[in-house]
């Protein structure tokens, strides 16, 4: 069974395209709350949200399904790697691949990766944090209308004081966006739904996602730094 | 006669499957632009020839672009930097003077170089075996080739999946090492005509299968492989091969 | 020599299905202990091969390409015939073969094409269930064409590229049996010999062309499915590996060649353009549906042209000379081809070419493309549209039906087709010649069958455009697979018949003697050189036009070719691993002897008909010129030893149910 649902080239294709859109449904809903923020409140609604993502019992179950999802996706991109590897065992002298591919299109481990290695360091600032460690800022808490609220906003200001971590945050968001570029509409053509009549709609969708999630998403470490946002 | 180019070609040599193989440099002169690249390649093993020394060795039959033997890499394309020809149609008014050219065998791991720039295909014969046809006798003793009208949109569909050639150019040039252009054009042809119904869900699973089994890299949707198959072979044909794959999975016992 | 066509009795509808009524079976069970080489994928080989193994018999098929898709069959372009009559417009099995004999200028059997145009229908049924994508209209019904030599539509087709799905068919057919085990498919492998055991064909020496070993496979029939020797003249449209290897071994071992001088010089081929090139390529007769052919009436207009002065389309309607709608108006563009080359060779001989080497007539779509743009302007319900409208949508019909014939023009020629008008010239397409066979498609050596090309028997002097594929798929489906039983039930008794007696073992030695023979030849020309020269004196002295001086001239010069290839050929490398060389090499010393017996053909038969025009003999105005009394027959031919000298045998023709008659096309 395991062989029939992992084992051949197609089934291992779907499986990326799966969870590369649950993936891509997560990054909706997680920009959509950080970008309350962008209310300038002094982070008041973002912690509301906040504190529902953490505290609401479907939500954390989704966590897990959501790291599961992860986990699927860089598994399975790398097994997809070292295949595809494994099928050229001796390189070209001379190759002109930018004749007919994009290059991000060519690269989606090596952004993977980086997303990755980006990811790691998020998790570390904000999920480690809120879930299991604590904030490190004081007072980690606030009150608001006679209840208690983590101050994961005040956590970010405190985060992206530091220039190199914007960098990164924004390095990573590019990755995102290139990643992005190529596995949204490659997402629809690995599960079959390439039809000539909703070509231009995907792709014009996938462009746009592409664009519009990573900017939202790279605009918050630079304006909470700039103090754009207070 | 107007005096022709000089160019300078480097050349995959390699003796037999198993020995190193290595980039040899070749100049050829006076080499006229109304010349088809092989006839260039004519050219020069005539001249190695006249020294006694092996000429290059390559596959071609048709030269016009219909039997998918020729098969060449030139300067880091398949088939050359021209769109919707093969290397057999290539012609030397697409290089200029003095121009140094590449030229290599298709690299994958499932087309083994035989010699120089010869490779064995025999993978893309075996895929065929597995499912790449309709399980009909030749007894003539069928329907009238009338008694089903067939939309004439699907029969042209079927008709653009089904001219591949077979050459290769889409596994040897996709980043991947990935034959499923290819694959997925016969399954198309199949799963587009009423005739191709019947065994539809086993040829889409035996052909995948035996596309696995032959060492080619998986599919990511990169593209190339449609921008350089000479038969401009969309792949969209990969996205029906995807959705008949999938289908067959969803629903494998009737 | 036996040359007993073996042609049943009874009246001409009948005698196949009495045939098939009366013809030995052999068993399921005996089949399995039967095995049959068939050398050749083509068209005629792959059905042949799939059928066979469906059948029950064990085969082996082999083809020197690295897969059996790859045969020559894959190239043709045009169509297939058959007489369906989807058309309704008044064909029948009757007028099919009635337009093959006409055709083939009364130089065919008539028991032969009649059970060719019988089971033509078959053929378009069967490759339909195979998932073969014809042409299709509207209603989605398959759609048909005209070809040359006929008043009706009956070409079936898939754009320009008929022959490559037919073979593909077929070739999925094969690959169902290859799957099954029922064939062992030997790719990349040449057969160099038949081997011969008591008067019966029992097996063949090939060489593997990868690893350069000489094998032995024996059988209890071997049937060849070789295609054509057209590149005896070096430069035709065949692929360039397409050879007589084959038919030219078996004919050393006893196998008469029918007519080898019949060939087919093809109108519509895109002109020579510089000694550099190996090969022609054909412009589908089918282009001749809307193709108009034309030169310059004034030699000033051909001046300017040829000094690029003046575009053809600058020439005035009334300057142009419509020569084949001129000299035959009842078939105009859509005369047989050795009527439209022999045309065609007349107006440039006479200074009218159109291009710098003086070889070339026009081929014009841009009526067609009007007269389909109006249709097309009315059926889309533009009213007034614009001259510009109108050439762009006949110009998407054009390139629907046409596509890839004009793409692979421009390739070619760095011209588009769709606006400058194509150049065409005649060249070398199709032998019409080949090895002697029977009815039951076998040569004069029991056990050695020869199919499709490679045989000579439905197309006369002249084939039928469209019929090749028709006769190929005909012979591998629906003939032999019946035939061969006959035979093969005398042999359910025989057992698997060994590889190591004397036979093999001096077919091998044969084999081997060549191969050293040219290895350790220390020349210095390469192959080409003197297939070349060859090429030239066929072209020039056995080509369009033939007369006994040139023949004569062209025997002792081909003589000589054959002698110095044998001492200044030089093949680099070694025989024991692929060497492409020596494989030409090979074809060539076959091509040499060939072209001698094509030439001692041709000198021979003091006549003209169909593709073999002897200048000497034609009618007033330039038409061929039979003599039946004298040379109503088949020319088959027997080695004997020497080139120089094969040995003629007559098998004459009787034609009980058409009247013979001069050929016109007016
Ligand atoms: C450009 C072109 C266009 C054409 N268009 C049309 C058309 O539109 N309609 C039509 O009816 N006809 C057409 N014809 C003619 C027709 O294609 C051929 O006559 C026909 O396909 C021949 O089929 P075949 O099976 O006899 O041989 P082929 O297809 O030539 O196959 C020969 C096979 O024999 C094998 N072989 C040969 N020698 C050896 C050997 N020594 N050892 C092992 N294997 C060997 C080869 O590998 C190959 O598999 C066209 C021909 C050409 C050249
Ligand atoms: S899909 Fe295109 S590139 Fe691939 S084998 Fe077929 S013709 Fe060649
Ligand atoms: S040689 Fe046949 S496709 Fe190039």
């Amino acid at each position: 069974m395991a062989k029939g649902l992992f084992g051949s080239s197609l089934m291992k294709k779907f499986w990326m395209a799966l969870t590369g859109i649950f993936l891509i449904t997560f990054l909706v809903v997680h920009c959509l709350i950080n970008a309350m923020i962008f209310f300038d409140d002094g982070g008041m609604t973002f912690n509301k949200w906040a504190h529902f993502m953490g505290t609401n019992l479907i939500i954390r179950t989704m966590e897990i399904v959501l790291f599961l999802g992860l986990i699927l996706h860089i598994v399975d991109g790398l097994m997809l790697y070292f295949q595809n590897r494994r099928a050229r065992p001796v390189k070209y002298a001379y190759e002109k691949a930018s004749a007919s591919s994009t290059w991000y299109s060519r690269s989606m481990a090596l952004l993977g990766t980086l997303i990755l290695l980006f990811l790691i360091l998020h998790l570390y600032h904000f999920w480690l944090k809120t879930r299991i460690t604590g904030l490190t800022v004081e007072p980690s808490h606030i009150f608001f209308d006679g209840h208690r609220y983590e101050d994961l906003f005040s956590e970010m200001k405190f985060v992206f004081k530091h220039l190199w971590v914007v960098i990164v945050y924004v390095l990573g968001c590019i990755s995102l966006f290139w990643h992005l570029l190529h596995g949204f509409r490659s997402a629809f053509q690995s599960l079959g739904f390439n039809y000539t009549k909703y070509k231009s709609t995907i792709a014009f969708m996938g462009d746009a996602f592409s664009v519009i999630i990573p900017s939202i998403f790279a605009a918050m470490p630079v304006a909470l730094y700039t103090g754009w946002i207070q | 006669m107007e005096k022709g180019m000089n160019l300078k070609l480097k050349i995959w040599r390699q003796k037999n499957t198993n020995e190193q193989g290595k980039i040899v440099e070749y100049p050829v002169s006076n080499v006229s632009p109304d010349m088809s690249f092989l006839e260039m390649i004519d050219v020069l093993n005539d001249s190695l020839v006249a020294k006694g020394e092996e000429p290059v060795a390559f596959d071609h039959d048709c030269r016009e672009g219909i039997c998918g033997m020729c098969s060449m890499f030139i300067n880091g394309e398949a088939h050359g930097p021209n769109r919707g020809v093969t290397t057999c149609q290539l012609h030397m008014r697409s290089f200029k003077e003095g121009e140094t050219i590449y030229i290599e065998p298709w690299r994958s791991e499932a087309f083994p170089v035989i010699k120089d720039l010869m490779v064995d295909r025999g993978a893309f014969d075996r895929i065929q075996q597995a499912g790449g046809f309709v399980s009909v006798n030749t007894s003539g003793r069928t329907l009238d080739a009338n008694a089903i009208p067939i939309p004439k949109e699907d029969a042209d569909k079927a008709f653009d999946a089904a001219t591949c050639i077979g050459c290769g150019a889409c596994a040897a040039t996709c980043p991947n090492g990935s034959a499923m252009l290819f694959v997925a054009a016969k399954v198309s042809q199949f799963a587009l005509l009423p005739q191709g119904q019947v065994e539809r869900k086993e040829r889409v699973l035996n052909m995948v299968k035996q596309m696995d089994e032959e060492g080619f890299g998986n599919c990511s949707n990169i593209g190339a492989c449609e921008v350089q198959c000479p038969k401009n072979i969309s792949i969209e044909v990969i996205a029906r091969m995807n959705r008949e794959y999938l289908m067959a999975n969803v629903k494998p016992e009737n | 020599m036996n040359l007993n066509a073996k042609i049943p009795d009874g009246p001409l509808d009948q005698k196949w299905t009495k045939y098939k009524n009366t013809a030995r079976l052999v068993n399921p069970a005996n089949k399995r202990s039967i095995d049959v080489i068939v050398v050749g994928t083509g068209l005629a080989g792959a059905s042949a091969a799939a059928s066979l193994a469906e059948m029950g018999y064990k085969v082996k098929a082999l083809c020197f390409q690295d897969s059996p898709r790859r045969a020559h069959s894959i190239a043709a372009q045009g169509g297939i015939n058959a007489a369906k009559n989807y058309m309704n417009d008044g064909d029948s099995t009757f007028r099919l073969f009635y337009d093959t004999i006409k055709g083939g200028d009364y130089r065919a059997r008539e028991a032969n094409v009649y059970r060719l145009a019988e089971v033509s229908a078959n053929i378009i049924d069967q490759c339909v269930a195979q998932g073969v994508p014809f042409a299709r209209d509207y209603g989605g019904l398959l759609d048909n064409r005209s070809f040359g030599g006929t008043q009706v539509s009956r070409t079936f087709y898939a754009k320009g590229q008929t022959g490559q799905q037919l073979l593909l068919g077929a070739y999925s057919a094969l690959s169902r049996q290859v799957g099954k085990g029922n064939v062992e498919m030997l790719n990349r492998h040449e057969m160099l010999d038949v081997v011969i055991i008591d008067g019966k064909a029992r097996g063949i020496i090939a060489r593997n062309l990868v690893t350069g070993a000489i094998e032995r496979h024996s059988a209890h029939a071997v049937v060849l499915c070789t295609g054509g020797y057209g590149n005896v003249f070096f430069l035709s449209t065949n692929a360039m590996g397409s050879n007589v290897t084959a038919a030219w071994r078996a004919h050393k071992r006893g196998a008469a060649f029918g007519n080898p001088c019949y060939t087919q010089i093809h109108p519509t081929c895109i002109p020579v353009s510089g000694d550099h090139q190996s090969k022609l390529t054909l412009m589908s007769e089918s282009l001749r549906n809307d193709g108009r052919i034309w030169v310059p009436k004034k030699k000033e207009d051909v001046e300017a042209i040829r000094a690029k002065r003046l575009k053809p389309q600058d020439i005035k309607e009334e300057d142009r000379d419509y020569y084949l709608e001129r000299r035959y108006p009842a078939f105009g563009n859509l005369v047989p081809r050795d009527i439209a080359s022999r045309a065609a060779k007349e107006r440039c001989d006479e200074g009218y070419g159109v291009n710098a080497t003086g070889e070339a007539v026009y081929l014009d779509f841009s009526s067609a493309i009007v007269r389909y743009g109006k249709a097309q302007a009315n059926v889309k319900g533009i009213h007034n549209a614009t001259d510009q409208q109108i050439i762009e949508l006949g110009t998407k019909v054009v390139e629907e039906k046409y596509g890839n014939l004009f793409q692979m023009y421009e390739q070619i020629v760095a011209e588009n087709p769709y606006k400058t008008p194509m150049m065409i010239y005649p060249a070398v397409h199709y032998t019409m010649g080949g090895l002697w066979v029977d009815y039951e498609l076998m040569t004069n050596v029991p056990g050695l069958y020869a199919c499709g090309e490679a045989n000579f028997s439905d197309h006369g002097a002249n084939r039928l455009g469209a019929s090749a594929l028709m006769q190929g798929l005909a012979d591998g489906y629906f003939v032999l697979p019946y035939t061969i039983g006959n035979y093969l039930a005398d042999e359910i008794r025989t057992g698997k018949i060994p590889t190591n007696s004397p036979e093999f073992d001096a077919a091998e030695k044969n084999v081997r003697d060549q191969i050293n023979r040219i290895m350790n030849n220390k020349g210095t020309k390469p192959v080409d050189h003197f297939h070349k020269r060859l090429g030239k004196v066929m072209w020039d002295k056995c080509g369009m036009g033939r007369n006994e001086k040139g023949l004569k001239e062209a025997i002792t010069e081909i003589r000589k070719i054959r002698e110095d290839f044998y001492q200044d050929v030089r093949v680099p490398g070694t025989a024991d691993y692929m060497n492409q060389e020596l494989e030409k090499a090979l074809r060539v010393a076959d091509f040499i002897e060939l072209g001698e017996l094509m030439c001692i053909d041709a000198l021979e038969r003091k006549e003209s008909c169909g593709g073999h025009f002897r200048e000497e003999y034609q009618t007033e105005d330039g038409e061929a010129l039979r003599d039946d009394n004298q040379f109503m027959y088949v020319a088959a031919w027997e080695w004997s030893g020497d080139p120089s000298s094969p040995k003629l045998n007559k098998e004459p023709l009787i034609y009980e149910n058409i009247k013979v008659q001069q050929r016109s096309y007016k």
